[in-house]
């Protein structure tokens, strides 16, 4: 019968070191909600748990430079329930609510969400369309990524043996700021994103859009930062033309499977419509709060 | 919630008022399951106990050379490795009434593979050891030889010439003479009534279309469990979740080769079963590894085992055509229904072939089954068995053939509803209303006439199921104090102990709170038949009134003495013995009596076994509006409403409770469930994240109403009511999405990218 060992370090030092020791046969275990699963499937046989809740700079939400920061291993709950932010990036704070049921999102995490680098997970497009920047510590000291810059394909990332992602500072926002974040299922809850799209944009005092940035999940092998999308919206006031053509630059970019999910086709196609849609309702919540 | 009663007759037999039958007083199994009391078949344990596992085929198709356990045998921990060498052969033979017809040499093949395995899961051997860890250490240790075959997933595919075959040797039972070639077609049947070729010829208007189905699951949220323990006499005893702990002792005892007497199986709560339930699958296995280890063992299958290797119902092929006249009579109808067996024979396509064209006066008809295997797991009863597939295909073609003519579907159905002494395909006439009442029970619904809205649409079917009646045992007794405990063979999966409650109560003039119902085990009752076929308040409620009706004569027997008249001075009313004219004696009231009982004879108490014929068949019309997303296919359901005849409602709530989870469960079907296979026969969507069995937040609040029209062959009126809600409930989808959108979806599921798919394409006629 294999072994399995379980750590629960109260600093971010205690934990590199535990995963830096463990020769790759460590697991990083925040909310658990899928590494569970996957170890009572057998798919991973981990030798060690590293359990990193205790570790206060990762569970904590803090206003920082105007922005926010909030640890990797924060529950969602914690999250979605953070008025401030939620006013602030309510996209991001949508997508965090479809990870799951309450119950499980009691559990999960965001930064879990990102480093179980699922193509499908909700919050990471919306993460991706905020410009979300991660911070990261392992053996070699502290760096930061941006996070599209961190999932690499189905279970895997970028990160170094031992590397653990901390927190993530969602930046400062200009006035006319909105985001949004769809995804298609076929059922309303309980289910994995088929195609997920995330917007978010700025308008200027006319009503034209100065930045926007569109994120597009389960269409790749991860997800996707889309500029040609965003590209689409800049300098237009987001009219149908401008939506018409975010939505065909969205469809383009996508290089899906086939799978018990969806069809190739259908995600394409379903692709364009959800970014069009996202992008309808992050400019609502822009022109809110103009 | 929103219940309307109707009562097309009036109010059900003869003068006297009912009290506590028609009302939903609290289900006594409700609080022990809402606390975790309630014990499932999960949840037992003994001392000693193993714990068991079993080796699942990870091939679709394939011959098994030989199995090797010794390494698994030789862990330590491992008590006992049991294969199909641990069961005696069976004899190849049909045995039971043609619909259910039961065979053991297939029954034991799919508890345990022998020649070959036939669907990926097929279980081939059995380990118990001290932990489920070990046990499960031990199943890698057991080396399989297989010779991989090719195999068959499709009902069409498997049907051509050239297939592969999962019996080299099966022939088609059903044709005159039989065919000289082996296939995978088990039976063709076929019914008809009238001359098929000259009711075409007078249609004025013919419409024919092919439908698929997809093969579903049950989706009872219990996982099988069972607890098995052997005595050194070789007695065993079996605690199992089961729609019928009488089957499961019957079903063991023949496969463990034991007498029926030798094993004792006491009935577990159930978490559901629709059907599928009412088969064994790990009750033999643990059975046999507490003979072979001498300790008790314990199995539980998870949910990836319950979707690999127990029954889903059918998948189907089908053909349908309908001629009708300009006037809205209809003259033709032809059916062709070919259904996945699975991997063994015995798909409900009989049933399929007698309910489609139910519940329609129609002239000439042929109705044609094929039972076909594939690499499959064998397919299990599901609610209504057969019913909802043919109904997803005939129900679609009535509104196609409605709209052709121009006539209110409604409308056009009620024109044509059967009703008592229209003759059915299948040789007797319907003895019953109920079909007609429940479509002017729609057609009145507000639901019918409310507006719709942009890319929404509305469409209604209808439905059939038979019902049932049979064998059932009960027994009354009354308790010292006037309480009374009533006691059954059946199962208690839709609120039997309830219902049975209220009938008893109502019986015996005493308060629903006095009567304590139970389910008793095999050893403790009468032989009960499965609960199934809606036919337990109907034939399990007929034996309590009987039981509690002798109660009633030995009760007034006792006030007889008491007051030293002759007996037949004393009636029963309103819940005391009275005696007739004199108002000489106060009544006696069940409580009085029950006080006196050592005095005037001792226990009281009665017990009634039945063979319940006369029951009557569940008719339900229903209706399903729907908003089309047509940018991305998704379909809501925004409005349905179930108009059913259940005879008379004994626990409303629980009655509309059948219906409301008849409407859900056939939405799922309609909308998003469908099992997903790779191209070597692995099913990849084991579990309910992709299987997607409707969440609440799909569903809008299902409306209900209840048609009563008693059949008067039960004390109260009472017809099954379990299983027709789900009938017409895809072709009901189905035809608001055309409603909706001007497209015929003709395959199941309407999942999004289906629909998406048809908007893309010109509408149809």
């Amino acid at each position: 019968m294999s072994e399995i060992l379980y750590e629960a370090p109260k600093t971010l030092e205690a934990a590199v070191a535990l995963l830096a020791g463990a020769g790759g046969q460590a697991r990083v275990l925040a909310g658990g909600t899928d590494l569970l699963i996957q170890m009572r499937a057998g798919r991973v046989v981990p030798g060690l748990l590293v359990d990193i809740k205790g570790i206060v700079e990762m569970t904590t939400i803090v206003a920082e430079n105007g922005g926010f920061r909030f640890g990797a291993a924060a529950s969602c709950m914690e999250l979605v329930e953070h008025q401030a932010f939620a006013r602030e990036w309510p996209g991001v704070t949508d997508a965090v609510k479809l990870i799951g049921s309450v119950q499980v999102k009691g559990r999960a995490t965001v930064g879990g969400n990102l480093c179980n680098a699922s193509p499908a997970a909700d919050s990471v497009p919306a993460l991706i369309a905020a410009g979300a920047v991660a911070r990261i510590v392992g053996p070699g000291g502290t760096r930061e990524a941006r996070v599209e810059d961190i999932p690499a394909g189905p279970g895997r990332t970028t990160l170094a043996d031992g590397e653990i992602v901390v927190s993530l500072f969602l930046p400062p926002r200009p006035a006319r700021s909105g985001d949004a974040y769809l995804r298609f299922t076929p059922r309303t809850e309980m289910d994995i994103a088929v195609v997920g799209a995330g917007v978010n944009l700025t308008l200027d005092e006319t009503g034209v859009c100065t930045h926007a940035r569109v994120s597009l999940g389960a269409v790749a092998e991860r997800a996707l930062l889309v500029p040609e999308a965003a590209a689409a919206l800049i300098g237009s006031k987001v009219d149908e033309g401008a939506l018409g053509r975010l939505a065909a630059a969205a469809s383009a970019a996508c290089r899906p499977i086939a799978d018990k999910r969806g069809t190739r086709e259908f995600r394409v196609e379903v692709a364009g419509v959800l970014a069009r849609r996202a992008a309808g309702i992050a400019l609502d919540r822009a022109r809110r709060k103009g | 919630m929103d219940t309307k009663v109707i009562k097309p007759e009036a109010e059900g037999r003869g003068d006297r008022t009912l009290k506590i039958v028609g009302t939903s007083p609290v289900r006594p199994d409700g609080v022990p399951k809402v606390t975790g009391l309630a014990r499932y078949g999960a949840d037992y344990a003994l001392p000693g106990m193993l714990w068991g596992a079993i080796l699942r085929s990870p091939h679709a198709h394939a011959r098994i050379r030989s199995i090797d356990s010794s390494k698994a045998s030789a862990l330590p921990g491992v008590k006992a490795v049991i294969t199909s060498a641990d069961f005696p052969e069976q004899k190849y033979e049909f045995v039971g009434p043609e619909r259910v017809a039961i065979n053991f040499w297939h029954m034991t093949r799919n508890v345990m593979a022998r020649e070959k395995v036939l669907y990926e899961g097929h279980a081939l051997a059995a380990v118990a050891a001290t932990s489920k860890i070990i046990a499960e250490a031990a199943l890698r240790l057991i080396e399989v030889d297989y010779e991989v075959l090719p195999h068959v997933i499709d009902v069409d595919e498997a049907m051509q010439p050239g297939a592969p075959l999962l019996f080299e040797d099966m022939i088609t039972r059903g044709i005159d003479p039989p065919p000289n070639e082996a296939s995978n077609i088990a039976k063709r049947i076929e019914f008809s009534i009238g001359d098929l070729d000259a009711g075409f010829a007078a249609a004025d208007e013919i419409v024919e279309m092919n439908f698929k189905t997809a093969p579903v699951h049950q989706g009872y949220i219990e996982p099988h469990a069972c607890l098995a323990r052997f005595d050194n006499k070789g007695q065993g005893e079996i605690w199992a979740a089961s729609q019928g702990h009488f089957v499961v002792r019957a079903f063991t005892a023949r496969l463990l080769d034991m007498n029926i007497g030798d094993v004792l199986v006491h009935p577990a709560e159930i978490g559901g079963g629709f059907g599928g339930k009412t088969v064994i699958y790990v009750e033999p296995l643990a059975a046999a590894l507490s003979r072979k280890s001498g300790h008790p063992v314990k199995i539980m299958m998870s949910r990836e085992d319950v979707f690999k290797a127990t029954g889903p119902t059918s998948g189907a092929s089908m053909t349908v055509r309908i001629g009708v006249k300009r006037d809205g009579k209809l003259v033709a109808a032809d059916g062709v229904f070919k259904f996945q067996a699975g991997a063994f024979p015995g798909s409900p396509v009989m049933n399929a072939t007698m309910c489609g064209f139910a519940p329609y006066n129609i002239p000439n008809v042929r109705s044609v089954g094929y039972d076909v295997v594939c690499n499959r797991p064998k397919s299990a009863a599901y609610r209504a068995p057969g019913s909802p597939i043919s109904a997803y295909a005939v129900e679609s073609v009535m509104d196609a053939v409605a709209a052709k003519i121009g006539m209110d579907p409604l409308q056009f159905r009620l024109v044509n509803a059967c009703r008592t002494g229209t003759p059915t395909v299948w040789g007797p006439k319907h003895a019953h209303d109920g079909c007609a009442e429940t479509l002017k029970a729609l057609l009145a619904h507000p639901a019918y006439a409310a507006p719709l809205g942009r890319n929404q649409g509305r469409g209604v079917a209808s439905g059939f199921w038979f019902n049932n009646g049979g064998e059932s045992s009960a027994t009354v007794h009354v308790n010292e104090d006037g309480t009374v405990v009533v006691a059954t063979g059946s199962m208690d999966i839709g609120g039997s102990r309830a219902s049975m409650a209220i009938m008893a109560a109502e019986t015996l003039g005493i308060e629903y709170e006095d009567v304590r119902a139970i389910v008793a085990d095999t050893a403790s009752i009468g032989y009960t038949h499965v609960t199934g076929g809606s036919r337990v308040t109907y034939a399990t409620g007929i034996a309590v009134v009987e039981a509690c009706r002798k109660v009633i004569t030995e009760l007034c027997a006792r006030a007889a003495m008491i007051w030293s008249v002759e007996k037949d001075q004393v009636s029963w009313e309103d819940g005391s013995a009275r005696r007739a004219g004199a108002g000489k004696h106060e009544p006696l009231s069940l409580k009085a009596i029950a006080a006196k009982r050592a005095l005037t004879g001792g226990p009281i108490g009665a017990e009634a076994s039945v063979n319940a014929g006369g029951a009557a068949p569940g008719f339900a019309s229903e209706l399903c509006d729907v908003e089309v997303d047509t940018e991305t296919g998704s379909v809501k359901i925004l409005r349905f409403v179930v108009a059913q005849d259940v005879g008379r409602a004994i626990h409303r709530s629980y009655v509309e409770g059948q219906m409301e989870g008849g409407a859900v469960q056939g939405i799922g079907w309609a909308l998003n469930e469908a099992y997903v296979y790779d191209d070597a026969g692995h099913l990849l969507n084991a579990g309910f994240l992709d299987y997607r069995i409707p969440v609440a937040s799909d569903l809008p609040m299902i409306e209900t109403v209840l048609v009563e029209v008693p059949n008067p062959n039960h004390p109260f009126g009472a017809k099954g009511a379990g299983e027709v809600n789900i009938v017409p409930v895809m072709a009901a989808v189905a035809n608001a999405i055309n409603n909706a959108i001007g497209r015929r979806m003709t395959e199941l599921p309407m999942s999004p990218p289906k629909v998406l798919a048809a908007i893309h394409t010109a509408p149809g006629k």
